[in-house]
Order: C-alpha cells, then sequence, then structure tokens
C-alpha cells in the first residue's frame, strides 16, 4: 500500500561548471523524457541535480550512457493547499511523527502545489501523511 | 671567510682522489663481506673488490635506487647493528610503504661536519642565532640543520614549521641572524611578517639563510636577497644521503659537495653511462663513510651537472649545479616529495572512488597547494551533499596521512579524468619558480 506511493527520483553527479545542466537537461530532451520537478544542491564544487520525471528508467539509462554518475531515491510527492498554512500542515504531521526531512523542494503549479520530500522513515511518512488526509502523488505518474 | 676544515676543504685534487679511492675500495670490501644485499647485488654484476684497482672502477659497481630501500624495509640492508644506532628518520616512500634511514653516532658527526663546514663557508659562527624553520621530527631538515648550525657554535632557534607570527616575533625579539627553511616558507614568513608591519629587510638583524627541500631559482634568489636584505644560499640533500648535507660556499656558484664524505658521478639516465662535467644528467652518489646505510652509486632522480676545478673561494671540491628537474614523476610540495604512484595506491583503498586521478599543484601566494581529482565511485555515490562530503573528507584525511602533506580533493564527474595518457596529464603543476 505505502510502496505504491513511493516515487523515484532520479539523481544525477555534477561538477559545478557552466554548461552541466544544459548537457543533462539536453540529454532528457532529446530522449523525449518531460521534468516535472527538479532542484539543484551545491556544495563546494560539485552539486546534485535531483528530478522527478515521466520515465525515471530510461532517464537513468541515457545519462549512465552518456557518463553521468546517477543514482535512483526514494522520496514522496505531498499536495499542498496553495496558501499561507500549507507546508506548515505538512512539516507538523512528519515532525509530530519524529521523522526526519533530509531535505524537500517544491513547485507550485496549475494544478496546485506539490512538495518533495526525502525523509528517513519512508513508509513511516506515507502513512502518517495518508492518516492526517494527505494527498500524496502515486507512483505510477512517473513511470 | 671562514673555514671550518681548511686543511680537507682545499686539499689538492689528487690527493682528494687518492683519499676518495682508499675509502671506496674499503667500502666496497666492508660491504662485500658483512652486508648480504650488496654482495648480492655485486656477484649479480659479476664485480668483485678486487676489481677496484683506480677511482673510475667504481663505475663498475652496480646502482642502488629508492626501490632497494623500500623493499629492504625497515632496515634489512642496514650495515650497523641495531643497538649501533643512534637515530631513525622516515621519509614516505613512492607506493605508501615509507623508507627508514638509520644513523650510528659517527654518521650523526659526520653529517653534522659536513653542515658545519658549508654554514661557514657561507659566514654562519659563533654569534649567530640560527632559527631552524624546517620540520622536526621524521623528515631530516628540522635536526640536520639545527646539528649542524650547532656544531658552528651558533645558537639554534627550532621553531620547525608553523605558527608563522610567532616566528616572526621571535626572530626579532631574540635577534636571529640565519634561517634555515624551505625557499617557499621563507617568502611565506616575509609575507606574513609584511601584514604585521614588519619589514624583515629593515627591522630584524636577518643576514643569511640556506633554502631548500625544493626547487627554487636564481630569479627566485635575486627576490629573496632583494626584499629581505639577507644572502641566500641553496642547501642540497636528501635522507638517503643522510638529510641536508651541502651547501653552496659564499661565492654562490654551485653546491660544495665534500669529496672525503661523497663521490659524485652525474650518469645518463637511460643508459647509466658516466658522463663527462658540464653534461647534464642524474645525479649519483656514493657515500664514503656512512655506516649504518651505506649508498653505493645511488641513482637520486635529479638531474644536474658537476664542475669540478678549485672554486673562487679557494676550496677544490666538486660543484654541483641546480637542480633541473626529475628522471621520474616526483613532486615537491612544500619541501615533501610525492609520488603520484603514493596517490593511486591510497585511492586503491578507498572503495568510495575510482582508481582514476589527477593532481594539480599550485602556488597560492607563497605556498604552495596540492588539488587532487577523483570519481565517486557507482556504489558509493548519493544524492545527500552530506554523505558525499564525507566522502571528500575521508579521502583528504588518507592521501594527507600517506603524503605527510595536506591535500584539498576534488569530486569530479566519472570519465572526465585522464585514463591512459600518463604522467604529463595527471600531473598538472601549475607553479613558476
Amino acid at each position: 500500500m505505502e510502496k505504491s506511493y513511493i516515487v523515484k527520483q532520479i539523481s544525477i553527479f555534477s561538477e559545478n561548471r557552466p554548461g552541466r545542466l544544459a548537457a543533462i537537461a539536453g540529454a532528457l530532451r532529446d530522449a523525449g523524457i518531460n521534468i516535472f520537478a527538479f532542484s539543484i544542491a551545491e556544495a563546494n564544487g560539485f552539486g546534485v541535480v535531483r528530478a522527478l520525471v515521466d520515465r525515471p528508467e530510461d532517464a537513468y539509462r541515457r545519462l549512465t550512457d552518456l557518463g553521468f554518475r546517477v543514482s535512483f531515491t526514494d522520496v514522496i510527492g505531498v499536495k499542498m493547499r496553495d496558501e499561507p498554512g500549507g507546508l506548515s500542515d505538512i512539516a507538523s504531521v512528519l515532525g509530530n511523527a519524529g521523522i526526519n526531512i533530509e531535505y524537500a523542494y517544491a513547485y507550485s503549479g496549475k494544478d496546485g502545489a506539490v512538495l518533495i520530500l526525502r525523509v528517513d522513515q519512508i513508509e513511516d511518512a506515507v502513512r502518517q501523511l495518508l492518516g492526517h488526509g494527505g494527498n500524496l502523488l502515486k507512483a505510477s505518474l512517473s513511470q | 671567510m671562514a673555514s671550518w676544515n681548511p686543511r680537507m676543504e682545499t686539499m689538492p685534487l689528487d690527493e682528494l682522489r687518492r683519499l676518495q679511492f682508499k675509502l671506496a675500495k674499503s667500502l666496497v670490501y666492508r660491504l662485500y663481506s658483512f652486508n648480504d644485499f650488496y654482495r648480492r647485488r655485486m656477484k649479480e654484476q659479476q664485480v668483485h673488490p678486487d676489481d677496484i684497482r683506480t677511482l673510475e672502477d667504481i663505475a663498475k659497481l652496480p646502482f642502488m635506487y629508492k626501490r632497494d630501500l623500500r623493499d629492504g624495509y625497515p632496515d634489512k640492508i642496514f650495515s650497523a647493528e641495531r643497538d649501533e644506532l643512534v637515530r631513525y628518520h622516515v621519509s614516505s616512500g613512492t607506493t605508501g610503504k615509507p623508507t627508514v634511514v638509520g644513523y650510528t653516532e659517527r654518521d650523526i658527526e659526520n653529517w653534522s661536519e659536513s653542515l658545519a663546514r658549508g654554514f661557514s663557508s657561507c659566514g654562519l659562527g659563533r654569534g649567530d642565532v640560527m632559527q631552524v624553520s624546517y620540520g622536526y621530527g621524521l623528515f631530516t631538515g628540522g635536526l640536520g640543520a639545527h646539528y649542524g648550525a650547532e656544531r658552528v657554535g651558533a645558537t639554534v632557534l627550532p621553531t620547525s614549521v608553523g605558527n608563522t607570527e610567532r616566528q616572526v616575533e621571535l626572530m626579532q625579539d631574540l635577534h636571529v641572524t640565519a634561517i634555515a627553511c624551505t625557499p617557499s616558507y621563507l617568502l611565506h614568513m616575509g609575507e606574513v611578517a609584511e601584514k604585521m608591519g614588519v619589514s624583515i629587510k629593515n627591522d630584524t638583524d636577518l643576514r643569511l639563510g640556506f633554502f631548500g627541500a625544493e626547487p627554487w631559482s636564481e630569479q627566485m634568489r635575486a627576490r629573496i636577497e632583494d626584499w629581505l636584505g639577507i644572502r641566500a644560499y641553496d642547501i642540497y640533500g636528501t635522507s638517503e644521503l643522510s638529510g641536508p648535507m651541502f651547501t653552496e660556499c659564499a661565492e654562490q656558484q654551485g653546491i660544495h659537495i665534500w669529496g672525503d664524505l661523497a663521490l659524485v658521478e652525474i650518469v645518463d639516465p637511460a643508459t647509466g653511462e658516466v658522463l663527462e662535467p658540464g653534461e647534464q644528467g642524474e645525479l649519483t652518489i656514493t657515500m664514503l663513510q656512512k655506516e649504518a646505510l651505506p649508498m653505493v652509486r645511488y641513482r637520486i632522480g635529479d638531474l644536474t651537472t658537476i664542475e669540478e676545478g678549485t672554486c673562487a673561494c679557494g676550496r677544490t671540491h666538486p660543484r654541483i649545479g641546480r637542480i633541473r628537474g626529475r628522471v621520474d614523476d616526483m613532486l615537491i610540495v612544500r619541501g615533501i616529495n610525492v609520488f603520484p604512484s603514493q596517490v593511486e595506491h591510497t585511492l586503491l583503498e578507498i572503495r568510495e572512488v575510482g582508481r582514476h586521478f589527477q593532481i594539480v599543484v599550485d602556488r597560492k601566494g607563497a605556498l604552495d597547494s596540492m588539488l587532487v581529482r577523483v570519481e565517486v565511485s557507482e556504489e558509493a555515490f548519493s544524492d545527500k551533499i552530506t554523505d558525499l562530503m564525507v566522502i571528500k573528507k575521508k579521502v583528504e584525511h588518507r592521501l594527507r596521512g600517506s603524503l605527510n602533506v595536506g591535500v584539498d580533493v576534488e569530486l569530479v564527474e566519472p570519465g572526465t579524468l585522464p585514463r591512459f595518457e600518463g604522467k604529463s596529464k595527471k600531473v598538472v603543476d601549475r607553479r613558476s619558480l
């Protein structure tokens, strides 16, 4: 049950220099892969590009073939109310349940706002959010 | 200029060569009789001590290399009993295994004697205060310069490396007149002093220094002498010879190699053939009086020339020119020898990174910096930045441990590092001396 809400994110190692994001995005465009959401985390000299795409397996294969270091990461996507307090509701549920958010990013589009989360106890998080009436993205969206 | 041992330092060349022959002959007999390693080597080369009939016959003897010390780790090729040793020094090896050098009391005595001659030929003596800013410890630089300076009657201030502001204060307060350190550390100290509002030229008593353990140039000498208002002398040695051992004299016309202690040959690095004076080749040294760890025709790997003929100072012993380069891919970073093979060896033991690498050496301000670029392995790649930072720190820590020099690590994308291009791409040296 919880598994069907665990979404496969692709994470790509990237050096922090001009043109790297263009190379990654170009490879996905050429393969006709759509990106729903993405974020970049940067450190000194390198970064990790994290993306939710419509065909993660294809994206993984395509980028790996091009020499990129790629991995899958399990994340969850939670629909938020696109108004004050939307983020607070979700963060409170997880906080009260003792679940730690390792990182998060969000987008706000025509179908509302979505929060992408990597947490330390993912199945617990799914249970807690569903139990509090949360609306989660289905893993099948990105298969 | 004062002379420490005038009779020896100005010995006529033919007399010096007779002395060298006598010393070489007895060394070879001693090693053949008592040292299994040398006897086996000589037998392989089909040479017997009786074949050494003239000084030139030394060329019949087999060469020694750094790998002989590594293979003999820690003390298999020593020629002294353990209870005769008074000291060890240890230097990092080429592949992660260090090399150990041992000293008898007489070895320390000869080392100090050699430096005493060099130091006094540049005017160091009683009444001087010498700040020794080479590292003390397993590295030979600190203790070597220390003993040499004490021998000539100078007062030694053993500051070692680091804590540079304090070094500048002590230099002023204790009226330091001389210094021994790497040329790049001296430049760093000069910059730190200026930031403190101290001009080494005008606000200290410093008047001369001995600089070595890394290559430097005549341009750098001119800059040091002009900026800091001192005379700057080159000092040469390696741990296999004992440590820093030979210096220039006040004429600054090459480094005097005391012939009663060391026999110098310059050989063709490819063929091993002995070259004529003035021709550039690989410095090869036989230590004529060393007891604990004798070195016979030791191929140091440094490229230089030799000059015979009496120096303007009156000393008769041969001189070597500036070190022009290396026969191998050894780098010298902040005075420490670094072989790319050590980096490779260390990376092989860390499963989080691949085995390919690139070393970038640069000089930021006066001090060298070393960057090692590595790829994160597929298994270790995490999309959490903190995990990747842990890998970076781990590699930095391990490299620092095996190289004895601080290293920055940069994680790069797979496939971006040189694979088969060899040395030229594996090492990028952006320093200009």
